[in-house]
């Protein structure tokens, strides 16, 4: 069968991608810039045809509840937003995690603090990788840096989410979300059964039949039972961190000098690596796909023969946090970055490398 | 006549049963405080109509956070104020559900007004159980938004002024104007008459949601006189002196 290939926005494939997953459900508020999301589903109206439930929400923090209440029946459902719209989630997203619950987050990043700007950035790394809501939790964060890679990370942050009962989330930055590129969509398969949903998720509330009730909840007083509670959800976190660590590696292998980037940086900056190896300077590139779990161990492998490590981020400098600690603060690792939706070339990039760097 | 026990204690005896779906935890409620009874009717009911299977409930935030303990049936407990978007997702993705929430005054008229105002506006086809007893109960006795005018709590002590604290906010009537609810109604269960026609209400409620008919809330106008600081027969007196002012009686809207 010919391959589905067409011209889209990343926020357009993650809508197409949702439904060719087979998704049970998406809930929305509109916010620049990922708006599409929510205006290519409701223009698809896949409850047409697959029965998928597409809802605008009267805010985030309802649509973040509705995700946790259709995660609890097992369903896969999905909310995706901006970085104000995050924020206002954050809470939610707690509570799926604490409950256990697998669902499908996307963040379609625009500059901040506050209200900030529409224009890209990529300044939720620390509210994505380190917590953002309240507790000890986690979120499987997956970084695309292609319209193609949103297409797929739909698919692969649901499977994640239900291999671990936990939310993933794609932080996508908005220059990913509003950029046109050809992608190949997926193969639609069809929403599971009643049946199919049941016995994949014993623990969903559906209505108790044939079994004894299910109760999702992510209260606890008892200390000590709620230690232990913790203590699950930990080594959960740690299975996660041993066996789904994605990144990409170009030219590391010996390189002089390692250029550390995600999402829609790592392309620019895969770029300035070329131009780099042209003029005879020996630079790799290293770009985590998933940024929790950190691909540390590639990094400090990466790195082990590097002068000095570049980070390049659409912030003030958060990722380069866990870099160093990668490499345990051994290689000299420096940061450069733009703010405000200012975006750097190839070339600037470059210039700033050797400057640091070369000399 | 010399009867014994084991004379009496027959089945073709027996004039009333807990219900077979209230569990056999013991309740955490505050002897004399109206959950236990809402809480009986809800699982009489859900018996009553056969729909133990396919029910889901939605707990708040609050002393009724752990409804789930006390019925026996799927539950998935809310962040503070969002049950009505919780159950609207399970309505929506589960349609052939029966799905309720059981909220308090400041879960649902505080933090969660802007949920339940757009749930109920959407008509979602979901049960709304409102437990107002005019205070917060499990923080300790705080001023809620349905605080009457003058009543003490640990956050007005002097009592609720209206400059200061503004007015006591009646979801009833604003419910009821939404286009989106077919059936909107107060009740009490402060005596046995009272009891029998709140669980018609919340019958009705039920019914109208399997029905596809919209939203229904029932408000009861409850007691809480632990954070009333009455006993439980005083606390029945003073909701009929006070609360029945403020939050009369009877159907707001039943179409």
């Amino acid at each position: 069968m010919e391959s589905d290939i067409r011209l889209m926005k990343g926020n357009e494939a993650l809508a197409h991608a949702m439904i060719r997953y087979g998704a049970d459900g998406y809930f929305g508020y509109p916010i620049t810039p990922q708006s599409e999301v929510l205006e290519t589903l409701e223009a698809e109206m896949p409850w047409e045809s697959t029965g998928m439930v597409v809802l605008q929400a009267e805010s985030e923090v309802a649509a973040v509840n509705m995700v946790y209440a259709g995660a609890g029946a097992g369903k896969a459902v999905c909310t995706s937003s901006s970085s104000p719209g995050m924020s206002l989630m954050q809470e939610g997203i707690s509570f799926i995690a604490a409950a256990e619950l697998p669902a499908l987050l996307i963040n379609c990043m625009r500059g901040g603090p506050g209200l900030g700007t529409i224009q890209p950035s990529q300044a939720d790394y620390f509210q994505a990788t380190k917590g953002g809501g309240h507790g000890d939790y986690r979120l499987i964060t997956l970084a695309p840096s292609s319209v193609q890679e949103m297409c797929d990370f739909v698919a692969l942050g649901w499977d994640l989410a239900f291999k671990y009962r936990t939310p993933a989330m794609i932080l996508a930055d908005g220059t990913v979300g509003q950029m046109m590129e050809k992608v190949i969509l997926p193969e639609p398969r069809r929403r599971r059964t009643e049946e199919e949903l049941r016995e994949q998720c014993p623990w969903a509330v559906t209505g108790k039949k044939n079994r004894k009730r299910n109760i999702i909840t992510s209260l606890e007083l008892n200390a000590p039972a709620m230690e232990v509670i913790n203590n699950n959800l930990q080594a959960k976190y740690k299975r996660i961190e041993e066996n789904e660590v994605r990144c990409e590696a170009l030219n590391t292998e010996d390189c002089e000098y390692l250029i550390v980037a995600f999402g829609s940086m790592a392309r620019i900056c895969e770029k300035a690596m070329e131009l780099a190896r042209k003029q005879g300077l020996n630079v790799g590139l290293l770009r985590p796909i998933t940024l929790w779990p950190f691909p540390a161990k590639a990094i400090e492998q990466a790195a082990r023969k590097a002068k000095g490590i570049l980070v390049v981020e659409l912030s003030a400098g958060q990722m380069i946090e866990d870099v160093k600690l990668a490499v345990n603060c051994q290689v000299d690792t420096r940061h450069y970055g733009r703010m405000g939706g200012m975006i750097p070339t190839p070339d600037e990039i470059l210039g700033v490398l050797k400057e640091m760097f070369v000399k | 006549m010399n009867m014994k026990q084991e004379d009496i204690i027959k089945p073709e005896n027996c004039v009333y049963r807990k219900p077979s779906l209230l569990t056999d935890e013991n309740m955490h409620y505050c002897p004399g405080c109206s959950h236990g009874v809402v809480h009986k009717l809800i699982a009489e009911i859900i018996e009553e109509m056969g729909m133990e299977d396919k029910t889901v409930g939605v707990s708040p935030v609050g002393c009724a956070v752990f409804a789930y303990n006390y019925i026996d049936i799927d539950w998935i407990q809310a962040a503070h104020g969002r049950a009505p978007s919780v159950a609207t997702a399970l309505k929506r993705l589960n349609p052939e559900n029966l799905i309720f929430t059981y909220q308090g005054d400041g879960d649902l008229a505080a933090i969660g007004t802007c949920e339940t105002i757009h749930a109920a506006n959407r008509g979602e086809n979901i049960a709304i159980i409102f437990i107002n007893n005019a205070i917060y109960g499990m923080t300790g006795g705080q001023m809620a938004p349905t605080t009457l005018l003058g009543m003490k709590t640990s956050t007005t002590p002097y009592g609720r002024r209206a400059d200061l604290n503004g007015h006591p906010l009646v979801m009833a009537p604003l419910m009821a104007q939404l286009d989106g609810t077919c059936y909107v109604t107060r009740q009490s269960v402060h005596t046995p008459a009272a009891v029998r026609k709140a669980k018609a209400a919340i019958r009705k409620a039920f019914e109208n949601s399997m029905a596809g008919k919209g939203t229904s809330m029932v408000e009861i106008v409850s007691t809480c006189n632990s954070g009333w600081k009455l006993t439980p027969a005083q606390s029945n007196e003073w909701l009929v002196e006070n609360m029945f002012k403020k939050y009369p009686l009877g159907d707001l809207k039943n179409e």
